[in-house]
């Protein structure tokens, strides 16, 4: 054995998207412990609640992330209307939880692109990414928007989609599939991914849910933590919807359940917009929140479930908004993944857990 | 044999149309409703200043007295929210990107002064006879409803009279 010594790794670091910082505590090639530090992008969002009325908090809650913006104003807008009590109409829930999966689409396929990029397979993450554009396009046909969409208010949604608009999301979707299965079967099938991934930053059942980890990262793990099968909003209207699972614990079954759930998010679209019922997008919203009103609730983000408290003072200005994201929750497991492994595996390991470090830090 | 499948697609996205246009020779295809900037009408706005108050980033100021509107550019995210709020319906959402700058500036848009034809300046002048006569009326009648109270309550009448 050779002397331990410390390799520093991010925050600025080739393969990194997003500032994490690690001290890799290594012998020879192999890191014996992995000291992840945070802090770079803190912006202090969540401070931001109490001088920003509840409806305009929804514009600073998308931008916590560039990747799951929808997502957060989603969960703000679903606690916020659980502490004052308001339903929302039913077309509404449904566009919601439409453009969510087409967030979720768009994060997957933006991950995969980063992931082969850490690889080194160039021209598989130009076709990921390229991909991904459509449904981009999609969103800003949609909504104007597209990263930030600022669709989701408090009440309901802004914009409604027509019958047409809803055929082409369609056609577009259903149309990148053939391509999108090439890629996949690159990603599943390609023995020089497979040398990068099978086997490397194994984590078993029974450390993810004692590390309690969410997400893809857990699901890889067979821990069944899917927040959509509690039906929250039109998930409940889906047809027996299965989370997608894995019993490896490996980066290859990571990159294995994300690309299943870009398949199984298509036919989510498919399925609720033959669905939609016709009606209402939004209900208006009266008053504020009342003193000492408290409501949580939680959401199946693209990287793991994500959750959200806020306590209402009787004004329109929030007392406290909390979001637990699902990176926050992965970094234990990170570390513990990367306890053993080989020097030339850390940005593999690093990157499947799909670290969103401008969620965790806000 | 996964790589023999995506060298097929790279080989074939070599014959198709590029994904990427040639900037700013090409420009993209402008969808309906893109969130570009924020433009006003002028001529219907009321300077209430509603979108003031609801505006996220404080990137727009309205001086009712000075008549004017301003827009800071580099702080305005786009949201929409004054564009929901205004009750006028003057402020709305131009599909082209405002124009990138070197230097930061704020973008003034002035109410113009009303112009008013000889008719509706008649009728300005009338309204303005007419308020005056019922201010005139209302003064007189509060005179008469103090002097009958402080004939009714001396006590009461340096109290009235000072008021």
């Amino acid at each position: 054995m050779g002397k331990a010594s410390v390799i520093p790794f991010g925050p600025q670091h080739p393969v990194l998207p997003e500032p994490l910082h690690l001290d890799l505590v290594v012998e020879d090639e192999t890191v014996i412990e992995a000291i992840p530090q945070i802090g770079f992008v803190h912006r202090g969002l969540e401070k931001l609640v109490e001088t920003r009325d509840f409806n305009q908090f929804i514009y600073v809650a998308e931008r916590i992330c560039g990747i799951c913006a929808f997502g957060h104003s989603l969960g703000y807008a679903e606690t916020v209307e659980q502490l004052m009590q308001v339903e929302v109409p039913k077309r509404a829930e449904y566009l919601r939880v439409i453009w969510h999966e087409m967030s979720r689409i768009h994060s997957h396929l933006l991950w995969m692109g980063l992931a082969a990029d850490a690889f080194g397979f160039e021209s598989l993450f130009m076709h990921c990414w390229r991909l991904r554009e459509r449904v981009l396009d999609l969103f800003e046909a949609t909504t104007g928007g597209r990263v930030i969409l600022s669709v989701v208010k408090v009440g309901g949604v802004a914009r409604d989609i027509t019958d047409d608009m809803f055929r082409k999301i369609q056609d577009t979707l259903n149309g990148i599939k053939g391509e999108y299965g090439q890629i996949c079967k690159t990603f599943l099938n390609d023995y020089s991914v497979k040398n990068r991934t099978v086997g490397v930053g194994v984590i078993d059942e029974e450390a993810a849910r004692s590390q309690c980890m969410v997400g893809p990262f857990a699901r890889a793990s067979n821990v069944n933590n899917d927040i959509r099968i509690f039906g929250n909003g039109a998930y409940g209207e889906l047809d027996g919807f299965e989370p997608i699972l894995d019993t490896q614990g490996d980066c290859y079954a990571r990159v294995k359940v994300r690309a299943l759930e870009v398949l199984q998010s298509i036919e989510i679209v498919n399925e609720l917009i033959g669905k939609i019922p016709a009606g209402e997008v939004a209900v208006e919203m009266k008053g504020a929140p009342a003193d000492g009103a408290e409501a949580a609730s939680v959401l199946e983000q693209p990287r793991g479930e994500c959750y959200y408290y806020a306590r209402g003072n009787g004004t329109k200005y929030l007392e406290r908004m909390r979001m637990r994201t699902p990176t926050s929750q992965n970094i234990a497991g990170m570390t513990t993944a990367l306890a053993g492994c080989d020097l030339a595996d850390v940005n593999m390991i690093v990157l499947t857990i799909d670290p969103c470090i401008s969620c965790t830090e806000r | 044999m996964g790589s023999f499948n995506l060298g097929k697609m790279t080989l074939g996205s070599m014959f198709k149309k590029p994904e990427t246009i040639q900037y700013p020779a090409q420009t993209r295809f402008v969808p309906v409703g893109l969130k570009g900037h924020v433009a006003i009408d002028m001529q219907v706005c009321i300077l209430c200043g509603i979108c003031m108050k609801r505006c996220t980033t404080s990137a727009i100021t309205v001086d009712k007295p000075a008549r004017i509107w301003e827009i800071d550019r580099f702080r305005c995210v786009q949201c929409g929210y004054c564009i929901a709020e205004c009750p006028k319906d003057c402020l709305f959402m131009e599909p082209s990107y405002a124009p990138a700058a070197t230097a930061k500036s704020i973008e003034v848009f002035e109410k113009p002064a009303e112009e008013l034809d000889e008719a509706a300046e008649e009728a300005q002048a009338a309204k303005e006879a007419e308020k005056a006569a019922r201010v005139k009326a209302a003064l007189e009648a509060k005179a008469a409803r103090e002097a009958q109270k402080a004939k009714d309550d001396p006590a009461e009448a340096p109290k009235t009279a000072r008021a």
